[in-house]
């Protein structure tokens, strides 16, 4: 299977270096999106609580804008019929796509949480928390991608995708934003303290379950 | 195993909803033979095709593809099919290149082969070109050589001359065409051309078999008397 | 041939009886809260309906698993009845709720309450059950897919309801006494016996449901065999029923 991930990976990244949308939509959505918290929280800088809500809620808002594109390049060509007649396991194309929305995620924040930082964020995380962010983004990132994988592939069928997308994932990634949301409100108030744990351990248990479920049921998704 | 039919099936019936798109097909084809499918759209068709590449599921009736019970063992026919339909199945922002090298990696088929099968169909100027900014005649001819690559044994194509202009169609024969000794399971619209080098002709209404006969005794009126 | 019409007057009859002896019980029986008063009664319809929804879409999700399993369409049907039925008594959950958190706390909606927080978002999240299925033409994939949707959702109930609890964990004190722990067992009778009428009353509906779909069904089926084409095929967010031979009337 894992040449047929390889294969799929490649491909992705080929057509998204081609004809790059959906990583600069994404940054952009998130920086602008910033700029509206600014007007309509009416505050230069956030810490704690705040700070983290607005973080994670505009991660979650952008990751939409990231799943509604997620299949829709297999759809306009044809399906995933390529894909089917080939003689690989056919969850090789959730792993892909899942690593490919990870990657999306990943590389997006790149540029959007420094332009948090710079924008809204009051106090200037140090090393420790810096890497405490980056443990709970990576654990969140992995359940934005499990999930947003498919719901990406859900409502790759359905004519109404656009509106189906966020109406499904909003309300299955709440447990990500409460796990997300928690664990980052600590690291980034004014007097920074430790990471709460049990937090991640929600992340990861949301992770596994989601992980396993989708991979067992996602085969039924792509065939026709 | 040579007197193994390359393709056996038997009451296939396969259903949308409540209405049936293929009901009781069943013929047997031997390797290296050639069916042409007729009918009117609608008639169970790409249905058919659809089914003998895996695509579909079938739910009544038993299919035998290469030796291999669809039901059962439907994976071990993949990578032994080859499917030409309407869509090219080509990404459009790829170049042809990249596309056949995607496919080349998914089949384990090694890259030396693409440039084989480019060089066949003459498209070796254009392979690094985006598909989208190719001819529909240019575009078939890379859908050729991406439903060949893997050299399958059995070929199913829909249509095949539709999207082809008379000189690629040329170029592609001996790659699709009845010489390359594959099986294959052809659907068509012209009662003349259809039958060319095809063995057995198989007729379909309304998903139903209305005519099955060795292709030497059909003529192209009994194939219009389908789209009555 | 599968029938839901089978035994179901008793089954009413016995679901009537059970709620109105639940509902007498909780109004005369049981005590008084000395916190709340009279108000508090309505804990005794607001949680049975609460965990009788949340066992609705968990089966709905168990059915979604049978359907993709054997791909019989009565799973299908049985899916999508019970995620219908668990949905207008989780609504039910949340407007009782929502009336017992004003005459508690005189809010129409308190973020302290985790069962009223999760029950909101399951709400939303199945209310997209329903366009789901209408917008995906081909019956067999609607049905795939919706299979795929109830066992994702159904496996989130559980998910959400613990992070929700554990998120407000901190701030206000529980009142919600369930039977995890704490009733006294004046209490326990009008409450276990609500629980039992609400779970029967689920089911009595869900078999109404799907004797009625069934029926529609069969009646197709007759039109078409005797000749008559009903039409284009209207679009429907409801499972198909294969074409079965009708026996006589069981």
């Amino acid at each position: 299977m894992r040449h047929a991930v390889a294969a799929l990976l490649r491909k992705e990244a080929a057509l998204e270096l081609r004809t790059p949308q959906v990583i600069p939509a994404m940054a952009l959505f998130s920086v602008i999106t910033y700029v509206v918290f600014h007007f309509g929280l009416k505050r230069n800088q956030l810490e704690g609580d705040l700070a983290s809500g607005v973080l994670w809620v505009t991660i979650l808002f952008a990751a939409m804008l990231g799943i509604a594109r997620l299949f829709v390049s297999d759809r306009e060509e044809g399906g995933f019929d390529a894909f089917l007649l080939a003689p690989v396991d056919r969850t090789a194309m959730f792993v892909a796509k899942a690593i490919s929305m990870f990657a999306y995620l990943v590389l997006v924040q790149v540029i959007a949480i420094p332009a948090f930082v710079i924008l809204l964020l009051g106090p200037t995380p140090d090393g420790t928390q810096a890497l405490n962010l980056v443990a709970v983004l990576a654990l969140a990132d992995v359940g934005i991608a499990v999930v947003g994988t498919l719901v990406g592939a859900l409502s790759v069928q359905t004519r109404a995708r656009d509106l189906i997308v966020p109406m499904l994932a909003l309300p299955l990634l709440v447990p990500v934003i409460i796990g997300a949301a928690r664990a980052s409100a600590p690291l980034l108030a004014l007097h920074a303290t430790a990471l709460p744990g049990k937090w991640l351990a929600v992340l990861a248990l949301y992770d596994l379950v989601f992980g396993l479920l989708a991979y067992g049921v996602f085969d039924y998704l792509v065939e026709d | 195993m040579d007197a193994q039919p390359a393709l056996d099936l038997r009451g296939v019936t396969r259903r949308y909803g409540e209405r049936v798109a293929l009901a009781d097909c069943t013929f047997t084809l031997d390797a290296g033979r050639t069916l042409v499918v007729f009918g009117p759209n609608g008639a169970g068709k790409s249905t058919l095709l659809r089914i003998l590449a895996t695509l579909l599921r079938t739910h009544e009736g038993t299919a035998k593809v290469l030796g291999h019970d669809l039901k059962k063992e439907g994976w071990k026919v993949r990578g032994h099919v080859g499917l030409l339909g309407h869509d090219p199945l080509l990404y459009k922002d790829l170049t042809i290149r990249e596309n056949l090298r995607f496919h080349a990696r998914l089949y384990r088929v090694p890259e030396t082969r693409i440039d084989e099968l480019l060089e066949a169909v003459g498209l070796t100027v254009r392979a690094d070109d985006q598909v989208h900014t190719l001819s529909r005649g240019l575009v078939q001819r890379a859908a050729v050589c991406r439903a060949v690559l893997h050299d399958p044994p059995l070929l199913l194509l829909d249509e095949p001359r539709a999207n082809l202009d008379p000189a690629a169609a040329d170029i592609v024969e001996p790659l699709i065409g009845a010489a390359s000794g594959r099986t294959r399971v052809i659907t068509s619209h012209d009662p003349v051309g259809g039958l060319v080098g095809a063995d057995i002709a198989l007729g379909l209404q309304a998903g139903y078999t209305a005519l099955l006969e060795p292709a030497a005794g059909v003529t192209p009126e009994m194939v219009g008397e389908l789209y009555r | 041939m599968v029938t839901y019409g089978k035994g179901l007057r008793p089954l009413s009859i016995v679901t009537a009886i059970l709620l109105a002896g639940g509902l007498a019980l909780a109004l005369f029986y049981a005590p008084i809260d000395a916190d709340q008063g009279f108000r508090q009664k309505i804990f005794y319809i607001h949680v049975p309906m609460a965990i009788t929804a949340m066992g609705g879409f968990i089966a709905g999700g168990i059915a979604g698993i049978m359907y993709l399993r054997t791909e019989e369409a009565k799973w299908d049907l049985r899916s999508y009845t019970w995620i219908h039925q668990a949905l207008i008594l989780a609504l039910g959950a949340l407007i009782t709720g929502s009336i017992w958190a004003k005459t508690a706390w005189g809010h129409w909606w308190v973020w302290d309450e985790p069962t009223l927080v999760s029950f909101l978002i399951v709400f939303l999240l199945y209310c997209t059950y329903q366009p789901l299925r209408f917008s995906i033409e081909d019956r067999d994939k609607q049905s795939r897919y919706a299979a795929v949707f109830a066992i994702t959702a159904g496996a989130f109930v559980p998910l959400n309801f613990m992070a929700v609890r554990m998120a407000q964990s901190l701030s206000h004190p529980r009142v919600l006494a369930t039977s995890e722990g704490g009733l006294p067992p004046e209490m326990q009778l009008p409450f276990y016996t609500m629980i039992v009428a609400m779970i029967l009353l689920f089911v009595t509906l869900s078999k109404y449901e799907m004797a009625s779909k069934n029926a529609r069904a069969q009646i197709r089926t007759l039109r078409r065999r005797m000749g008559g084409d009903e039409g284009p095929q209207r679009r429907s967010a409801a499972p198909s029923l294969p074409a079965t031979t009708p026996t006589s009337p069981s």
